[in-house]
């Protein structure tokens, strides 16, 4: 199957390969195309990769609390705190252990058997409740302390306030990774395998033979760049088939542009690569900078995970030069809130821009580092 | 000959790699003190055969002997009695010289002072005492290679495998390189060497043409010679390697 | 005793090779720098500066100390009042708001009626600020309606309730993530750089070079790991002076514990590093199957996102998670001061952990193909 499919692959590049003209073309892109199936195992990761990476996201990685362990300590019973206990007993979020003894309560939460502990005083016929939570997880904590205090004070016959989700009615985080894992996994993909691809070339001293052949050296790069291009094209289908199949994002018009403009950054990438790949000499360093320039920065500062807005000031600066936080940002506003190409043309331009430029510069440093 | 003592010796051995069978049911013996040519052309299966010896690699069948030690069962113990130096140059080039020679004769046992006398007989050797604190990488090709050779017999192995040591070197290198291999073959030390250059094969005491992974022919180059009634030894592979189906 | 000869011969070799790599020595340097000075900026997933645009059609009393209670909130903005829902929703589009709040005509008529209802609306696309956007919206919107209603009698209300958060009163975000990050340092020095040295050897083929030589296999491996275990050590210590110089924190538990916990860790990631390493023939190969174990993880460890917010299911995988024991470790220790032996359970799964890939790192390392 795999070889019928490899087969078929090169005999379509021969067909394009055409005459003369293009000779020293195609045969680039063939022998790159050849070299990339030949690697079965590091083909197969590269499109498995992203299916786990949505999949992992989709249904992992959820915003909402459960199963929050909680005790309660209570001095003296009546029917007000019985129908309390009883009404965290019943609540889907809560595992209520049951009750125990003040001096217990500490030991619990240091070693992280419970969550919160709900302390019930009565003073002068007067119920005053306390809540001690463990705050070591501060994320969780404020969440935790809110659903307590939402059973305590549940209202008990009309709802005064109604609340909507726009765009996102179930609140599936899915939704708000997919962009991010796009925008993460064409610059792990396209950056690191063509970066590491052309230095590969440069340490085995086959590059000097590419370059002393009458292919020019132009054609030479757009050659290793074209079954890169093609890969993350079959990256890209999956991945937006999977978002709007499994994950179940709407399909709308905005698809197109969707993919309009994952081409964009995808060229971007590759251009990254290509930079990368005429800086340094070794495939480690190649790895290494790709690793630590590239791919931190977009986990960290693209908004893919952590909100910009909470950034401080300069890193929201150094964020803007990120292009994945453009893409991010775009596709969010495309994929999720299906707006249409008008509402991105800021985004587009910027990654348009970077696009040219780092191609640009790529280019005349290939053609200079000779 | 058979007074003497066999330091190799191979019956059957045969390596398959799936459906393909690089090394063919291949026997032969190798005695002490001889310098053995290993010819073949491209992907005959020199390397793998040497592999095996070298205890790099399991036969899929067949067997043979190093050094006395079996090579399927007792392949560690092998590896303490031979040296090798392979293809590809694989000493660390980012230490120097000495830390190289250091390196791997701490790695054969021996002890500081013998590293230290034998060391300084070897820079006077090979005329590199002045590139002794030299990073590998930075020294010529040609001296990288005899530092692999002195690295491979630095502990003294009853037999050195050679894998097409003077691979890209001009010829006044190469013959200075084979001085070398008939100096430790004087001392004793049986020479296991695979080449390409036919010339070189004349310099062995016997020889064995490899071809779609079995043996094609074997005896000493004057008997080759003879026997197909020719002056050269490349004229000899030629006419055995005439029918080979696998190569470039 | 001529073991370790040849191990401490193989490990100047390391170290040495280590030091005259361009690049290796900067890494160990910057990296600890870079992952706790800036990732504490970053990483936070606190929702603040919630933007709120109201559409008041009631124009009431009521409606408008809604609004200012809604200013009055630390975390609530106003950043629109108007009359037109269209308007609000254009503010969401673009960006500027977070949430709409929808107070109906003749609202505060119909509230004596208890049949009012107001329209919170929150965006979806960030789930985490929408959904607590929400929250917060219409805890303040009850806040002001329990304030006018005045509601008297023998119920507990929401009001009467005190909190306190113990280990970490004020919520610092930071001292939450500060302990935790140092997995990071670990999963990459303990086990990426280990492995890519080690197929670096193999592409070089100097690997080959060792495998003809007596060298046994434990001492080759060792002499790989040593070098990075000692690293992985020096850097968690520069975590936590960094920690303590730069954040103020200082463990509450004994320093010890965090060690143990470190040195165990280490011996996890450099057994699943080796491992990698010796299923991969490139370096291109081991890299991306690295980076998925990063990847992997770094977000189902109970790093980034609480693993209490992962549906059960994933809980449960989370269990087979190397840093996620790790991870509970370092914030008990250093947050709420718990000794190793109220931890017993986690130091052993890491240490089982160890035991386990140190054992899979020495099979699958074979000197004979």
């Amino acid at each position: 199957m795999y070889r019928q499919w490899t087969r078929f692959f090169v005999l379509s590049l021969k067909m394009l390969n055409g005459e003369n003209e293009m000779n020293g073309f195609g045969s680039v892109i063939k022998k790159e195309a050849l070299y990339i199936m030949r690697d079965r195992r590091t083909m197969v990761i590269t499109l498995v990769m992203p299916l786990i990476l949505l999949l992992l996201f989709g249904f992992a990685i959820s915003t909402e609390v459960n199963n929050i362990r909680l005790v309660a300590v209570v001095d003296r019973h009546c029917d007000a705190t019985r129908d309390l206990l009883e009404r965290f007993a019943v609540n889907d979020y809560f595992s209520y252990l049951g009750e125990v003894n003040q001096v217990d309560v500490e030991p619990l939460l240091r070693s992280g058997k419970i969550d919160a502990a709900l302390f019930l005083k009565t003073d002068d016929g007067k119920i005053i409740p306390q809540i001690v939570a463990d705050g070591s997880n501060t994320t969780s904590a404020r969440a935790v302390t809110g659903y307590i205090m939402g059973v305590i004070g549940e209202p008990s016959a009309s709802q005064p306030v109604l609340t909507y989700t726009l765009y996102n009615p179930q609140m599936k985080s899915s939704y708000n990774f997919v962009p991010g894992i796009m925008g993460m996994i064409f610059i792990l993909i396209c950056a690191i395998m063509t970066s590491v691809s052309i230095v590969r070339e440069k340490e085995s001293g086959t590059m000097d033979l590419l370059l002393v052949s009458p292919t020019r050296p132009g054609t030479i790069i757009l050659g290793k760049l074209i079954p890169y291009f093609v890969l993350s094209c079959a990256i890209l289908a999956i991945m937006l088939l999977l978002a709007y199949t499994v994950l179940g994002l709407p399909l709308s018009g905005s698809i197109f542009n969707v993919v309009a403009l994952s081409l964009i950054y995808i060229v971007l990438a590759l251009s990254i690569g290509l930079l990368v790949s005429t800086i340094v000499d070794s495939q480690l360093t190649a790895l290494i900078v790709s690793a630590v320039i590239f791919m931190v920065p977009v986990i960290m500062l693209s908004g893919m995970i952590f909100p910009i807005d909470n950034m401080p000031g300069v890193l929201q600066a150094v964020s803007c030069i990120i292009p994945a936080r453009w893409y991010i940002e775009a596709m969010r506003k495309l994929m999720i809130q299906q707006l249409d190409m008008a509402y991105v043309i800021k985004e587009g331009s910027i990654l348009l821009l970077m696009t040219m430029v780092l191609l640009f510069i790529s280019i005349t440093k290939f053609r200079s580092s000779r | 000959m058979n007074s003497i003592e066999k330091v190799i010796s191979v019956k059957n051995l045969t390596k398959k790699f799936g459906s393909f069978t690089a090394v063919d049911h291949i026997t032969f013996d190798v005695m002490k003190g001889e310098i053995f040519g290993f010819l073949g052309a491209n992907g005959a299966g020199k390397t793998t055969a040497m592999r095996m010896l070298c205890g790099l690699s399991y036969p899929t069948s067949g067997e043979g002997s190093v050094a006395g030690c079996d090579i399927t069962s007792q392949a560690e113990t092998i590896k303490r009695r031979i040296g090798y130096m392979s293809q590809k140059f694989s000493l660390y080039g980012d230490l120097t010289v000495m830390e190289n020679i250091r390196l791997f004769s701490t790695i054969y046992g021996m002890s500081d002072k013998d590293i230290k006398t034998v060391s300084a007989r070897l820079f006077k050797e090979l005329e590199m005492e002045e590139m002794k604190n030299a990073l590998v990488r930075d020294i010529p090709v040609g001296w990288k290679q005899k530092l692999a050779f002195a690295t491979a017999t630095i502990h003294n192995p009853q037999v050195v495998f050679l894998d097409e040591p003077t691979g890209g070197v001009d010829p006044v290198t190469r013959r200075r390189f084979w001085e070398l291999i008939y100096k430790a073959a004087a001392d004793g030390m049986t020479v296991f060497v695979t080449t390409h250059y036919l010339d070189e094969a004349e310099y062995c005491n016997r020889v064995s043409i490899m071809v779609d992974g079995k043996i094609s022919a074997l005896d000493n180059p004057a008997a080759l010679k003879k026997k197909y009634n020719v002056s050269t030894m490349d004229e000899v592979f030629r006419i055995v390697a005439k029918n080979a189906q696998r190569g470039e | 005793m001529i073991k370790l000869r040849i191990l401490l011969a193989l490990l100047r070799k390391e170290i040495k090779l280590m030091r005259r790599n361009r690049l290796i020595p900067r890494v160990i340097i910057v990296m600890p720098l870079m992952v706790m000075l800036v990732i504490p900026l970053v990483a936070n997933l606190d929702v603040k500066n919630v933007n709120v645009a109201v559409v008041d059609n009631d124009h009431s009393q009521l409606s408008r100390r809604m609004i200012a209670d809604i200013s009055a909130s630390e975390i609530l903005n106003v950043i629109s009042v108007g009359d037109s829902h269209s308007e609000a929703m254009l503010e969401i589009e673009d960006g500027n708001a977070d949430v709409i709040l929808t107070i109906p005509p003749d609202y505060s008529v119909d509230m004596i009626a208890r049949t009012a209802q107001v329209d919170v609306e929150a965006n979806g696309v960030n789930v985490t600020k929408g959904m607590l956007g929400a929250r917060y919206v219409s805890e303040s919107v009850l806040g002001t309606l329990a304030g006018i209603s005045a509601q008297s009698g023998q119920k507990i209300k929401t009001d009467d309730i005190s909190i306190i958060y113990r280990f970490n009163p004020t919520l610092n975000f930071r001292n939450y993530m500060i302990p935790a990050l140092m997995v990071i340092l670990l999963i990459i020095i303990g086990g990426f750089l280990p492995a890519l040295n080690l197929v670096n050897e193999k592409e070089t083929g100097t690997i080959e070079a060792m495998n003809v030589t007596p060298v046994s296999r434990l001492v080759f491996v060792l002499s790989k790991l040593i070098p990075f275990w000692i690293v992985g050590i020096m850097v968690v210590t520069v975590g936590m002076l960094v920690g303590w110089l730069v954040y103020g924190l200082v463990p509450q538990g004994c320093i010890g514990a965090i060690y143990l916990a470190a040195i165990l860790f280490s011996l996890v990631m450099s057994g699943i590093g080796i491992s990698i390493a010796n299923s991969s023939s490139t370096m291109l190969q081991s890299i991306f199957v690295m980076f998925a174990f990063i990847i992997v993880f770094q977000l189902m460890s109970g790093l980034f996102t609480p693993i209490s917010y992962m549906p059960v299911w994933v809980q449960y995988i989370t269990y087979m998670i190397p840093p996620r024991y790790f991870i509970e470790i370092m914030r008990s220790v250093y947050l709420k001061g718990t000794s190793i032996a109220e931890l017993w359970q986690q130091y052993l799964t890491l240490a089982s952990f160890a035991t386990v890939m140190l054992f899979v790192a020495a099979a699958t390392y074979k000197k004979q193909s």
